[in-house]
């Protein structure tokens, strides 16, 4: 891979993580990420549509006038996140239910404007299916974390109601991890959500800042530790 | 001849942060003791696990933050706060409870914030609530005085049923436990029953609110005001917070005293007394300007009695408190009294 490409899913997996550091699309990250599955369904659908949106976005971007790009990128999302739930609807039927209103609302998630604004309409079209899948990926596994660490503390259970995502077949994906568990309700309801985003993002800054330490001991300079200390 | 000069305070009282809070745990031994007296061995037990957990919380999070531990140990507030977290506390709550309350309140309440000093919310208060919607089951088996249910349990069968769930005489704690005044009174004025029926129909209520209850009460304030009179606490919040709620629940009380419990059962029932005293007069997260208290305090008094009446829980300080702890910096910011030397127009000391 060369190192643009390697450099644009290093951003959105991890440096300019949507969830972590741009702090973008918050709600349905809180509102869905009860249990890993529901949080599955969600990152998936939302990197389907930012992936789609993101193409066709760098696709028109020299023909849409830059007065009128803003409802055009609205109107393509919007077609998208459509597209999407009409097809959670035909396949993932139970999960549709769950999911409810925050698969339409994909559509407000300020991630996907930002990245058509700020990325693909500036780039051709294979950097932009690359961003949109790497900012998409990121959000999504921050969206698992997050899920993992609610449903574990608050049910005791990890891939509870995998049925609704893959099938009848998938019960035996469902782990109890803490048998007679009487569950931790704070972790379940939104206040959990919010604590649990806020650790991850110091667990981020603290790794963060350990790299940045090593680097600079690695490079050894002989200076006082700069600002990245 | 050199002359040494030197600032002002020129005259000290010795007061300090370890001197206040060793003040506020000896105004609260009297409502313990009473407290023993009537619900038991539970509370002592409680206050021990909960103040060990916090300092433990408190010493390991000085420790990870790379801060001193002596001074910020020796200054007793983690003490404080898991007294006061255990007053909260029903009895016969299992020790995970009261560990759990105790490590959340000093861990994400206090010490993330920045420890002393920097907590927005008050921490016990913090840990309750935590422990009120997370388990509310465990939260609600309180128990009645044991005048009421003749029951004396031990101290070994009150560690007994902390440490491991074992109950003597082959009792449950669905057997101990009853609902407490505040409960009692909102079950049934939902049922159409008038308070003066309810009063009436339940060994538990006393003179004014609950058997034992209102004791306790009395002690707290006692305890209160001798923190008044040494100047640990400020008269405002104490009073504005207790005027307020009287004033309403006088005020609802006369419109129909059918539906709407007498002042005195509010003010003696629940928490609210040891909120005024002991929990909205919190240094940190209160209010510190004079007026600011008085707003502070009313406001809390209000949002009591509000959550009591037409809430979903039968008591409201903890809530009414963090709600106000929010509300407080915007109250010191609109009540800061004029700086000498300068005339009203010019808010917060204005130009030099």
């Amino acid at each position: 891979m060369n190192p643009e490409n390697a450099d644009i899913l290093k951003e959105g997996l991890w440096r300019n993580n949507t969830a972590l550091v741009q702090l973008l699309g918050l709600c349905p990250l809180l509102a869905v990420s009860g249990t890993v599955v529901n949080a599955l369904g969600l990152g998936i659908a939302t990197t389907l549509v930012m992936a789609g949106s993101n193409v066709t976005v760098s696709l028109i971007r020299n023909l849409v006038r830059p007065e009128l790009r803003i409802p055009s990128f609205v109107l393509v999302i919007a077609s998208f996140v459509t597209a999407v739930e009409l097809l959670m609807q035909a396949f993932l039927y139970d999960l549709y239910l769950v999911l409810g209103i925050f698969i339409p609302l994909i559509v407000t998630n300020c991630v996907i404007i930002a990245r058509a604004e700020s990325f693909a309409s500036k780039n051709n079209v294979g950097r932009s299916l690359l961003d949109g899948l790497a900012m998409g990926l990121g959000f999504t596994a921050v969206l698992l974390l997050l899920g993992a660490i609610r449903e574990i503390l608050g049910h005791g259970t990890l891939f509870s109601q995998a049925e609704l995502m893959f099938g009848d077949g998938a019960q035996w994906l469902t782990i109890t991890l803490l048998d007679d568990y009487r569950g931790f309700l704070l972790a379940i309801l939104p206040p959990g959500a919010f604590l649990g985003l806020g650790l991850l993002i110091a667990l981020k800054n603290v790794i963060d800042r350990r790299q940045a330490q090593r680097a600079t001991q690695a490079v050894a300079i002989p200076a006082q530790p700069d600002a990245a200390g | 001849m050199k002359l040494d000069t030197s600032s002002s305070p020129f005259i000290h009282s010795g007061a300090n942060i370890t001197g206040m809070m060793l003040r506020v745990c000896l105004a609260l031994v009297p409502a313990i003791i009473a407290y023993t007296w009537f619900f038991g061995w539970g509370l002592c037990i409680n206050i021990f696990i909960a103040v060990s957990t916090a300092v433990a919380a408190e010493a390991l999070m000085l420790r990870i933050r790379q801060r001193p531990l002596k001074p910020f140990l020796s200054d007793g507030s983690a003490v404080v706060t898991g007294l006061l977290l255990a007053f909260c506390l029903p009895p016969f709550s299992p020790w995970w409870i009261t560990v759990m309350g105790a490590a959340f309140a000093i861990v994400v309440a206090k010490q993330l914030y920045g420890g002393l000093g920097y907590n927005p919310f008050n921490p016990a208060m913090v840990g309750y609530v935590m422990l009120l919607i997370s388990f509310p089951l465990e939260m609600t088996q309180w128990v009645p005085p044991n005048i009421v249910n003749q029951l004396q349990i031990g101290f070994i069968d009150t560690l007994k049923i902390i440490f491991f769930g074992e109950y003597p005489y082959t009792l449950s704690i669905d057997a101990l436990s009853m609902a407490t005044p505040l409960d009692t009174v909102k079950t049934e004025l939902g049922l159409n029953v008038t308070v003066s029926e309810i009063v009436q129909g339940n060994a538990i209520f006393g003179d004014f609110a609950g058997v034992g209850w209102e004791w306790v009460g009395n002690w707290i304030l006692l305890g209160g005001v001798w923190l008044i009179y040494k100047r640990i606490i400020g008269w405002q919040i104490p009073l504005a917070l207790m005027g307020s709620l009287f004033t309403i629940a006088f005020f609802f009380f006369m419109l129909d005293p059918d539906t709407y419990p007498s002042p005195m059962f509010h003010l003696f029932g629940g928490a609210t007394l040891l909120a005024a005293f002991f929990i909205a007069t919190d240094p940190v997260s209160a209010s510190t300007t004079p007026f600011g208290r008085i707003l502070y305090g009313a406001g809390i008094g209000i949002l009591i009695y509000v959550i009591r009446t037409w809430g979903s829980y039968p008591d409201g300080v903890a809530f009414a408190v963090l709600l106000m702890n929010m509300a407080a910096p915007t109250i010191d910011y609109y009540t800061q009294p004029r700086v000498y030397g300068h005339s009203k127009d010019e808010p917060h000391g204005g130009e030099h």
